[in-house]
């Protein structure tokens, strides 16, 4: 109970720190905020990238979104466990899998058959390059095939670099913004290569819009 | 909370006029329809006026601490916004946090201390010269005089030119002691109504634009209706200032000029920067630059000039 107070209590403040910083909006462009269950994919450069995700849903939508997120990173230190666990409700995955007991996919798919959405970040880890995106992790397509009913929502996060660029550890504020794109359209037998460069041109178009 | 009387009144005519301005529009989306853009963008406009005028009203009744914070947190939104669209790369990082979270409370500080030796130089001299060195150590060259010169605009208009406002509070006029606020309140009160009374004008009788390529809105007429009327309502509120009625409305066609070219000239960077409002956050208004920059051209030759002229040391 308390526990559960403080998780909701962290979690507000959070929410309220992020827009204090980015003034963060949600431009719901190609979806509307309705409770339909989606895996949001988006652009990753930052750690505080599902934050701002997170902080533009409704918060009815918000208590069933739950990133998916780096096991290696949220599970070293009492408040980042907290963090990631109680606040995020996050599906903590291994990305090694020399170590890892269970399969990603299999815990992503769990999460989605409990009726929750999810973030996810398919590039894998944060993007330092100047390219709009790296290659995408193949997640994304397996959760496609093996939940064809779930919108796959492209997510673009505009300016959370210029806030915090890599190794900086005070956040500039500065305004960013969340764009929701239309969902990918379902093709029933595609290959993973060609479903993957579908779902990275489709976020990276959506870059561009934003940029303009 | 020890207002001057006079301010009630003038609250009052604010609410009086505010009252009006929703009746109108409420008839206007009646008339026209609720998918009038023009009426759902002026009812917008309306309703965030409510808003601003209610802030601003208990700013001001709280005294200096009450208008030094709000301008405080105002500078702090304009400067995000500003900030946004200026050139920068990750070298300017700390040159940025400095401005965010040491020039700009310093600034508010000074203020509040009524140093005025030091608060009209702080942001011109010692921030001018130390940031292009904060960004010159860490030794990336490209753009730098751009990425610098704009990160000083912002601090400029944003914080130095803004802080103007609440700074009117440390000016000492002989027989007006506790009044100050009133100063504020003119101020703020003349400039964003010519703002309104130019929009009006231009949207009842606009025909010839004044700067098409820069502000496609802005027209001779309202250039010129807006500024005579608020000028004129300026001289009719000499009694809560220090000032003759002839005064008051030099001093308004004063800053309700500023206020234009405030406008214009923000209006500018704008179109440079390929946007159409600096932020989202006041409905119907676009952002905080979007609604402020008129009052921040012209509160620094409003405090001046009533400095020079006015106030004793």
């Amino acid at each position: 109970m308390f526990h559960t107070i403080l998780s909701q209590l962290v979690g507000t403040a959070i929410a309220l720190f992020a827009r204090v910083v980015t003034a963060v909006r949600g431009v719901w462009q190609g979806v509307e905020p309705v409770p339909r269950q989606r895996v949001y994919f988006a652009n990753h450069t930052s750690n505080g990238d599902f934050v701002l995700i997170w902080t533009v849903l409704p918060p009815a939508l918000r208590a069933r979104t739950r990133p998916v997120a780096a096991a290696d990173y949220w599970l070293t230190g009492k408040l980042k466990t907290f963090i990631g666990r109680e606040v995020f409700n996050s599906v903590l995955i291994d990305r090694n899998p020399q170590t890892r007991r269970e399969d990603p996919i299999v815990q992503m798919v769990t999460a989605l058959d409990d009726g929750a959405s999810l973030i996810l970040f398919p590039e894998g880890t944060r993007n330092m390059t100047d390219q709009t995106l790296l290659p995408f992790k193949p997640g994304l397509y397996h959760l496609a095939q093996k939940r064809p009913d779930v919108e796959i929502v492209p997510t673009w996060i505009d300016n959370l670099t210029s806030v915090m660029p890599k190794g900086k550890i005070i956040p500039v504020p500065l305004l960013c913004s969340v764009t929701f794109g239309a969902p990918l359209e379902v093709i029933e037998g595609e290959d993973k290569a060609k479903f993957l460069a579908r779902a990275e041109a489709a976020l990276a178009a959506l870059a561009q819009e934003v940029a303009r | 909370m020890t207002a001057p009387a006079e301010f009630t009144t003038l609250i009052g005519g604010v609410f009086a006029i505010l009252v009006v301005a929703t009746v109108i529009g409420q008839v206007l989306k009646s008339r026209m329809g609720p998918d009038n853009e023009v009426v759902e963008n002026l009812v917008a406009r309306i309703n965030a006026w409510w808003g601003m005028v209610v802030l601003l009203a208990l700013a001001m009744l709280g005294g200096q601490a009450g208008v030094v914070i709000l301008f405080a947190l105002l500078s702090f939104a304009g400067l995000r916004e500003f900030l946004t669209l200026t050139a920068k790369r990750r070298a300017d990082h700390w040159a940025l946090a400095v401005s965010f979270f040491i020039i700009l409370p310093v600034q508010y500080a000074l203020i509040w201390a009524d140093w005025y030796g030091m608060f009209s130089v702080f942001i011109p001299v010692y921030a001018f010269l130390l940031l292009p060195i904060v960004v010159a150590v860490q030794g990336d060259t490209d753009g730098y005089l751009t990425r610098v010169a704009e990160t000083q605009w912002g601090l400029m208009i944003c914080v130095f030119a803004a802080s103007h406002v609440p700074a009117l509070l440390s000016l000492n006029i002989p027989g007006y002691e506790g009044k100050n606020v009133l100063l504020v309140a003119f101020l703020v009160v003349v400039v964003q109504l010519s703002d309104v009374l130019q929009y009006v004008w231009g949207k009842m009788i606009g025909r010839h634009k004044i700067a098409p390529r820069l502000s496609p809105s802005k027209t001779w007429e309202g250039f010129v209706g807006g500024i005579a009327s608020a000028s004129a309502v300026g001289a009719g509120l000499w009694w809560m200032t220090p000032f003759s009625p002839l005064e008051a409305a030099g001093l308004a066609l004063v800053i309700t000029l500023m206020g234009f070219f405030g406008g214009l000239v923000m209006s500018a960077i704008k179109r440079d920067k390929g946007v159409k409002d600096w932020g989202h956050l006041i409905a119907g208004h676009g952002g905080f630059i979007d609604r402020l920059d008129s009052v921040v051209f012209s509160a620094p030759i409003f405090f001046h000039l009533v400095r020079y002229f006015w106030s004793v040391a």
